[in-house]
């Protein structure tokens, strides 16, 4: 069986880091191979949420690691296809040290004709110690883009 | 203590006693980047999410990023909690769930209201929903446990 194209990763990278919310938040692009992809992302004072300890509002976290999982999955799918994000849990493990740069690792664990399943982390230095447990599942295909449905 | 009565907490539930708790959403930078702001009407609290160019993640549809309506769903039940529990701290987010329903378009607001499931002494279980123009049409749903002590 011929393999299907898939879209280029470097295509990929430069399309995902000059999307607005991204780039509002200043998400980077570290590393992006075909199933895997790491974003880290800064701390920053406009990202707080809770003044007082300078604890990082929880959006940001959603919104890094599922930028991480859309990428890992966008990664996978044959050219032209779109990806849509159907479910993703968040378990918050620990709170995230104020001031110190955040990772988001997600990884494609399994794939089929429809579902791409992706797990991740947000973590600081290392993914053995993790301030977020990540697991989500995108829809392939165009059905979850058609504003119509 | 001064630290204490001019704490963050106390001034979000000063803000609840006068009636003021929409202003609350000044007090939290994050807020204030996506746009997260708070409506208080006789059938109760209502969470938005302005349209913002910077929210967008799809530039086709144009959506908004799956990351950010996390965070508005992730800020509504933390709002409905603080909005209608007796609470002596804030509630801790232990994790989040959520359904990815229909697109989520980057031109109109999003408006996000929780519904307290459980309350227990410990954990709190909260329902989130999200919509745009239509309340019937959810655009996204979540459910969310919380540490209470």
């Amino acid at each position: 069986m011929k393999p299907e194209k898939r879209y280029s990763l470097s295509g990929l990278k430069k399309t995902f880091a000059e999307l607005p919310q991204i780039r509002r938040l200043g998400i980077q692009y570290l590393k992006l191979e075909r199933g895997h992809c790491l974003l880290q992302v800064g701390y920053s004072q406009e990202m707080v949420g809770n003044q007082d300890t300078g604890l990082i509002h929880g959006g940001i976290i959603t919104t890094l690691l599922d930028t991480a999982g859309g990428s890992a999955a966008f990664s996978t799918v044959a050219d032209g296809s779109s990806v849509a994000t159907l479910d993703l849990r968040l378990d918050y493990l620990t709170q995230a040290k104020p001031g110190a740069a955040i990772m988001g690792l997600a990884e494609c664990y399994h794939q089929t004709r429809n579902i791409v399943f992706v797990r991740g982390y947000a973590y600081h230095h290392s993914s053995k110690k993790p301030i977020a447990n990540f697991v989500a599942s995108y829809m392939v295909g165009s059905v979850g883009f058609n504003p119509d449905v | 203590m001064s630290e204490t009565t001019n704490s963050l907490f106390h001034q979000f539930i000063a803000l609840k006693r006068a009636g003021e708790f929409e202003q609350i959403s000044d007090l939290i930078p994050y807020a204030g980047v996506v746009g997260l702001q708070l409506i208080v009407e006789s059938a109760g609290l209502t969470t938005v999410l302005r349209n913002r160019p910077d929210n967008i993640a799809n530039t086709v549809l144009p959506a908004v990023h799956g990351g950010v309506v996390g965070a508005l769903l992730e800020h509504a039940g933390i709002m409905h909690i603080i909005y209608e529990c007796d609470i002596t701290r804030f509630p801790k987010i232990i994790n989040l769930s959520i359904d990815y329903l229909r697109p989520c378009l980057g031109t109109l607001d999003t408006y996000a209201r929780g519904y307290t499931i459980k309350q227990g002494r410990r954990v709190t279980n909260v329902r989130i929903e999200a919509w745009q123009n239509d309340s019937s049409r959810l655009v996204a749903a979540a459910h969310a446990h919380f540490l209470m002590d």
